[in-house]
């Protein structure tokens, strides 16, 4: 990563940019060619029963988007984005499940590294909430001890057919210091706010970052890429 | 799993789970299924440490080697060559963002008892402490023809026809005596044996031609090692294919692959359940009686609290010991990977000593390479029997993948999987099925 300046993003907290056709690199520099803000980028990981909602979670997040009959999730299983705080950017790469969760079936490279989650469950459904407390107890035991866990209670627009109570919900993340916000990937409620919540929660000066219980924080690898001659991999907090 | 599939594979080794990646990426309904409940068959990473000993009837490893979690051991070693086709397959499949690599950080070769840094450029070549004099500037001479060689321009070829004269021609021209020869077959070329020597110069001149473009690429040497071991290369496989809709089952027993008419296979039975599909790709291990034995391979994981000496300290490093060099027929393979790898504890290496077996007693037949390491922690030894399939696969539908190899790098291995999608679907793989706007790739 270069280090320097971020004048993109919505600034204030604002998801900035469209997503998937969202090529800014965060780093420009402004007019007078001052740097700004320093760039963190975290690997992100949605968990979560299939049909609770994850990939609309992250479609309205990225793309703004929501449809009523999403598919299960097909191509689109890496997306990224970016929130501006105060004097940094936070960039998540956003890790969708691409449906390997359903027979168990999760590789351990899915949680390696990762510095956050956000474990989704469907409000209407309590065996969704049951799920839910299973794969934080796997995060617990497979990440990085430092992760950061969000829990979202998805659907909340359908609150009337609601199974899982609000205070149950908050008093299960209290006790396992996990952020929890109800959300609506249909009506955009609180998804914003949940990613911004991870993203402040989240240790911006911290080298080695996550690292997923790696043998001391060494320097990181790198990523392939056509005709370059190595760029710095990205994954890892690399704020500088 | 009581559904229609167009394929069913078996197992998540490397190869299956390139394959099940190329076949959902071209629209194919797949199921992908392994008995055991972890990915990577025997190209797995094994971790945590406590479950290498286990494997390997060991009493659990003492306090000194730090915490478990932090190794991941690899049961069969190999590298990527940074310019050879798995890097490319990785590129165009866009895996490569799952992943990380290192470059390793030596290449050294073995003669008359020490081991030399592979010379790779002409500044190398004159430095090197392999040759002579007189032969260092013939095998300068000889590197420059290779670099010039151009397989569509004969006026490179300088009155000599890479097509039908043989590789010994090519070495008699520029005049190298056989330890040159030796490393260039062996350590450049990468060849396993010397029956190289009478086949068209063409194949080793592309061969060294690969060595030196995929040192060019990250430099220090032309081998890549993934951070967290090769296991990650399956697992990177197979979320390509589910994310183009392949369904991931693991820790499913198989207990009958099912025949129709005229023995075409017709769907895969666990307990009760009957999974139809067009065809089956599967490695080995699921078929026994449609594979034959056809050779054996030994290799011994070294756990050490040191790096190999003569090395500058490497924390990673490949050693050929070409055949000649200790009366043998093939070569005999050590590769170092450490800490910094994120496959061992802080401190620790992890050194594979491999080879093709010539004898009945194999462990004796890889003693020059353990002989090199210095002082070892923790032995494991396996020998492990090389399968082929009895058939093409084209009656059956049943498309069957070869066992690893010696080799010390994945260019056999691509070769294999690229030629089983080739029976299988009647096409070469189409790498522009792969919609390059899944992701937001910024590199």
């Amino acid at each position: 990563m270069s280090s320097g300046a971020s004048g993109g993003g919505g600034g204030g907290g604002a998801a900035s940019g469209g997503g998937n056709s969202n090529h800014q690199r965060g780093a420009a520099q402004r007019p007078n060619g001052q740097t700004q803000n320093k760039i963190c980028q975290f690997k992100l990981v949605l968990l979560g029963e299939s049909a609770v909602g994850k990939s609309s979670l992250v479609l309205r997040f990225v793309k703004g988007q929501f449809h009523e009959y999403q598919e299960s999730t097909i191509g689109a299983a890496f997306l990224t984005q970016t929130i501006c705080l105060d004097d940094t950017t936070v960039k998540f790469e956003i890790w969708d499940t691409a449906g390997q969760e359903r027979y168990h079936s999760l590789a351990p490279m899915y949680y390696r590294g990762a510095q956050a989650a956000i474990v989704v469950y469907d409000i209407t459904n309590q065996d969704t909430f049951g799920r839910a407390k299973t794969w934080v107890k796997e995060l617990q035991r497979q990440a990085s001890p430092t992760i950061v866990i969000a829990l979202a209670g998805n659907k909340q627009d359908l609150a009337n057919k609601r199974m899982v109570e609000y205070e149950e919900a908050q008093a299960y993340a209290d006790e396992n210091g996990l952020l929890f916000m109800e959300t609506s990937a249909k009506t955009a409620m609180n998804v914003s706010e949940i990613f911004l919540a991870i993203a402040r929660k989240l240790p911006k000066n911290d080298q080695s970052g996550g690292g997923g219980g790696g043998a001391g924080g060494s320097s990181q690898g790198r990523r392939l890429a056509e005709g370059d001659s190595g760029s710095r991999g990205p994954a890892g907090a690399c704020c500088k | 799993m009581d559904e229609e599939y167009d394929a069913i594979v078996l197992g998540t080794g490397l190869k299956e789970c390139i394959l099940s990646g190329m076949l959902s990426v071209s629209g194919k309904k797949v199921l992908h299924v392994d008995r055991n409940k972890y990915y990577g068959g025997e190209s797995a990473s094994i971790c945590p440490l406590e479950e290498l000993f286990s494997k390997f009837g060991a009493p659990p490893p003492d306090e000194s080697y730090g915490r478990g979690r932090d190794w991941n051991v690899d049961l069969i070693p190999k590298f990527l060559m940074a310019n050879g086709s798995l890097v490319k397959l990785l590129i165009h499949t866009g895996v490569t963002r799952y992943l990380e690599f290192k470059s390793v950080e030596g290449s050294y070769v073995y003669k008359g008892g020490k081991i030399s840094k592979v010379p790779v450029d002409q500044k190398e070549a004159l430095a090197s402490d392999l040759m002579g004099m007189f032969e260092k500037r013939r095998f300068r001479n000889f590197l420059i023809y290779v670099q010039d060689f151009t397989a569509d321009d004969p006026k490179t070829w300088k009155d000599f026809d890479p097509n039908t004269q043989n590789m010994q021609a090519l070495y008699d021209k520029f005049g190298l005596d056989k330890n040159t020869q030796d490393f260039t077959g062996h350590a450049l070329a990468l060849h396993r044996d010397d029956s190289y020597l009478n086949r068209p110069a063409i194949e080793t001149v592309n061969r060294i031609k690969l060595y030196s473009d995929s040192l060019a690429r990250y430099g220090k040497s032309p081998y890549l090692y993934p951070m967290y071991g090769l296991g990650e290369l399956p697992q990177g496989f197979a979320r390509l294919s589910a994310i183009y809709g392949g369904t991931y089952m693991l820790d499913k027993p198989i207990d009958e692959i099912v025949l129709g008419e005229g023995g075409k296979v017709v769907g895969v039975r666990s307990g009760t359940e009957v999974a139809k599909c067009k065809q089956v790709y599967c490695d080995p291990t699921y078929v026994p009686d449609r594979v034959k034995k056809t050779g054996q391979v030994i290799r011994c994981i070294c756990l050490m609290d040191h790096p190999i000496q003569n090395t500058k300290d490497a924390l990673s490093t490949q050693i050929i010991i070409p055949q000649k060099q200790v009366g043998r027929n093939s070569d005999i393979y050590v590769s170092l990977v450490s800490y910094t790898h994120q496959v061992a504890a802080k401190g620790w290496f992890v050194a594979m000593v491999s080879t093709t077996v010539e004898t009945d007693n194999p462990e004796a037949e890889i003693k020059p390479g353990i002989d090199l390491l210095g002082p070892i922690r923790q032995k494991f030894v396996s020998v492990s029997d090389y399968y082929e399939p009895t058939d093409d696969g084209l009656q059956s539908q049943m498309f069957i993948s070869q066992s690893y190899d010696a080799t010390t790098h994945f260019e056999t291995t691509c070769l294999d999987v690229l030629d089983i999608f080739k029976r299988g679907t009647g096409e070469e793989f189409d790498f522009s099925k792969i919609k390059h706007e899944l992701g937001d790739e910024e590199q």
